[in-house]
Parts: structure tokens; sequence; C-alpha cells
């Protein structure tokens, strides 16, 4: 696996988007297969599939997506489902090693879906979060970061196929949401060597106007505080301009390679 | 209308925490009714307040904001109802995100407006199990349960919740609010909910009349 800046797990394939939803219901394919590509020519490392609109029918559909996204694209998928049985049903079908997206401490999500990564070789999206309440302050994310660091080495799993998402909760009820997912990261990154943290942008955005700018001045934050993977629209250009100008600002794109190499594909806006 | 019951009104309506105590303790110092403060002035406000966000004009943290306003006046006038033993409730709601579902910040926005439409609420949290539910119930006797699920996945609980009810023979004595992204109001209507409410406005409106409905 070559070393990464910034691990791009690509969103856009989401039952709760209506289009998808659509496509997903009448089984159109070259709607998922343009969704599939388009993001992999974007830059995705992996692309999300998700059919959690679909309850009952859930397993069924993922499995559709998973066969026409394979066939489209030849990248490693993010398996997005918090049920098990859903997540079981799918790894025998998929072609690389994938992302599980996600578990959470909840016993019966965390011992169920932990062996089903172990056995595939999959990589971890972790929530902060536990069966008791929300972790609204740094210490609460960073203590269950903790206990899933915990969790996977006793799994056998290798730290760095973990990603742990702090979680970040709306600026509009939370006001220092975002400063707290912040210093969780840079303090997991720290006291986990080895780990990886990943993030949403879109939660903390939710009751506010302009939400693509508040999500993409979040992820130009959340980088400078260490994290390296998040869960985007790598076609969204604004988002992608202001992750590549985050990672060379940081110091993490030598030489400003990766910024100039964007701009010369005129993915800079 | 009186013109401190207009200032008060607007204070809550332009979010001023600073100015909303003093104009209340000028309301009191008037002889205005304490009721009539909270009817004419806090309640009548957070109803504008209410069709400001529900129109799109106002944004989340706004409303919030607002009602914290209206809260802050709610302090000031609430010892004197205590005082007169004059303490009516427009009815008590019990909240809570259904189990499974740890999502409660529209849950939090439909408190604050009920609170501040006068109703006395109960925060039950989220992840909260039918049995949970149930026990409160018995307990606190509410005349409203509210019930929030932002997961397709947890929708299905909302549906167990209200057949529990039945089985017990609670359905009908208490009545039950549905609300969250996914949820519809054919949903509400398919498990037996007595209503649904598509935004905070809604669910207060909802639960006035669910209350008159008693």
């Amino acid at each position: 696996m070559k070393a990464e800046p910034m691990l791009i797990v690509a969103e856009r394939i989401n039952s709760s988007r209506k289009s998808v939803a659509r496509a997903m219901e009448t089984r159109n394919a070259v709607f998922i297969q343009n969704e599939a590509s388009t993001q992999a020519e974007a830059g995705a490392d992996y692309i999300d599939v998700n059919a959690g609109a679909f309850p009952g029918e859930e397993l069924e559909c993922l499995r559709w997506v998973v066969e026409v996204v394979q066939k489209a694209v030849d990248l490693p998928l993010s398996i997005d489902s918090p049920d098990p049985e859903v997540i079981k049903g799918v790894l025998p079908l998929v072609n690389q090693p994938p992302v599980i997206n996600s578990i959470t401490l909840e016993p019966s999500r965390l011992n169920s879906m932990l062996p089903l990564a172990a056995d595939h070789g999959a990589r971890v999206i972790a929530l902060c979060q536990s069966e008791e309440r929300m972790a609204e302050s740094i210490d609460d994310k960073v203590r269950l970061a903790g206990r899933l660091v915990e969790s996977v080495i006793r799994m056998g799993i290798s730290l760095d196929n973990l990603y742990i998402d702090p979680l970040v909760y709306p600026l509009a009820t939370h006001p220092q949401s975002a400063m707290v997912a912040t210093g969780a990261v840079e303090r997991i990154m720290r006291e986990f060597p080895g780990v990886h943290t990943i993030c949403g942008l879109t939660n903390v955005s939710y009751g506010l106007p302009e939400r693509r700018l508040i999500n993409r001045t979040f992820l130009v934050a959340a980088i400078s505080r260490g994290l390296d993977a998040a869960i985007l629209d790598p076609t969204d250009k604004l988002l992608f301009s202001a992750l590549k100008a985050g990672l060379a600002v940081v110091g993490r794109d030598d030489y400003c390679m990766d910024f100039i190499a964007a701009f010369r594909a005129g993915r800079l806006g | 209308m009186s013109d401190i019951l207009q200032q008060i009104q607007e204070a809550i309506i332009k979010r001023k925490r600073a100015e909303i105590q003093g104009l209340v303790e000028t309301a009191i110092g008037q002889g205005i009714d304490p009721n009539a403060i909270i009817d004419n002035g806090l309640i009548a406000a957070m109803d504008v307040v209410g069709q400001q966000f529900s129109d799109s004009e106002i944004f989340v943290p706004e409303m919030l904001v607002s009602a914290l306003t209206m809260k802050m006046g709610l302090d000031v006038v609430k010892p004197l109802l205590l005082k007169s033993g004059n303490t009516q409730s427009r009815g008590t709601i019990l909240m809570a995100t259904v189990k499974g579902d740890m999502h409660d910040i529209g849950k939090n926005i439909v408190i604050m407006m009920l609170e501040g439409a006068g109703f006395k609420v109960m925060d039950l949290g989220v992840d909260l199990t039918v049995e949970k539910l149930m026990e409160q119930i018995e307990t606190v006797k509410p005349d409203i349960v509210g019930l929030s699920a932002l997961l397709t996945t947890t929708m299905p609980e909302m549906r167990r919740s209200i057949q529990v009810l039945k089985e017990r023979g609670l359905k009908g004595k208490v009545k039950v609010m549905v609300g969250g992204a996914p949820v519809s109001a054919a949903f509400a209507n398919e498990i037996g909910a007595d209503g649904y409410g598509a935004d905070a406005t809604e669910a207060v409106e909802l639960a006035r009349r669910l209350i008159s409905d008693l």
C-alpha cells in the first residue's frame, strides 16, 4: 500500500441521496457506474456504497451495487452499513480488501464485525461512540478511541487498518464541536501511533447557511491537526482544492508536487 | 398590547440576551400578570421564531439563541408563579430518541420549542429502550410522548413502542407524536401514532392539538 497523505473514501453512492436511491430501486447500473467512475477519476481511494434507505432489502440491494461498481472501477469499496448481517453478506463478493464502514463500541456491532474484518483483511472505520452517550469532550473521545484500539489489537487486526472517526457534531448546536473533534484527532494520532483518523464532513454544518464552505474549512482545520483520511465527495471542486491546498500548507505535500499537479489537471478553483 | 410586552417579544425574536431579564423585571414592576408575561410576551415571541424557522428565514443557531433568551426571561417570572401557586402547565411531554439511535439534535430543538410554548418537558435522552420508556410513562404519567428517529434502521422501534403501549392498555391515555428525518406522516399513521411533526413548529402545533383533544 503506497503511503497516502490523505485517504479519500468517496461518498456519493449513498441511498440517502434521492437520485441514487432511485437508481438503486430501478437497478440503473449505468447511473451507479457513472457515479463510481467519476469519483475514481477525481481521486477516490475507496468507493463507499450505502443502501441503508432500503430496510429489509438492504443486503440484496447492496450486493447488486457491489457487483456493478466493481465492473466499472478497479478500486476497493467501503461497505457502509451498521448491520453486521449486511456486511457479512456483502464481503464474499468484494474483489479487493474493503473498508467496513462502520463499527462502534456497541458490543453487538463490535463483536460481530471485528472478526469479519480480521477474516477478510478489511480496514475498519470505527466511531467514537459508546452504548451510553455521545462523547462531547476531547477526553471522552480519546477514551473511546483507546477502547477501540484495544478491541482491534485483541482481534489481531493491525492498527494500520483502523480508521478512528472522532465524530463531529453540528456547530449550530455545539459551537465547540469542531475544535473538540480536531483536538481529538491530534491526541488520537499522538497517543496511538500507527492508527489513522477519518471524519465525515457534512454533520459539522447542519443548520447553517453555505454548508459546503463550513465543511471544507473544517476539513482544513482537521488536516492541520493530523487527520489522514476523509469521507467526502472528491468531485466537489472547491472541497478538493481546499484539501490539496491544506495538505501543502501543513507540509504534507513534498515540494507542493500534488498541489501543482492538481492545478495542471484543472482541478483547483 | 402593552408596550413592554411588545419589547419582550422583540428581545426574544432579535435574540437580545442581555436585555431580556431587565425587560421582564420591568413588566413585573408594572404589575402585569406573570401569566400574561408568559403567554403574550415569551410564548408569543417563540411562535414567531418558530414560524421564521419553518419559513427558512432563520437558521438553527438563531432559533436556539432565541429559545435561550426566552428561557432567561422565563427564569425571572417562574418564582412568582410558584409563590402564587399558579403553576398551570400546558401539559407534560416525555421526549426521547428511540433505541439504537444516538441522534439528539432534532429532538433537542423540539424540546426547546415545546418548553418555549409552555409545556413541561422531560428529556429521556437517546438510545431509549421500550422497557425504560414504559417505566417512565408509568411513573411520570405524561400527556404526550414524543419519539424521534434519524435512521431508517431505528424507525421500527417507534412501531414497537406503540405496540407495547397498546399491550399495556396505555394507548389513548398517552398520546404519541413522532418525528425525525426519515419519518413521514404516512409512516406515523401506519404505526398508529397520534401525530407527526415535520419540524419543531409543527411539533408545537401538534402538541397543542393533542392536549386539547385529551
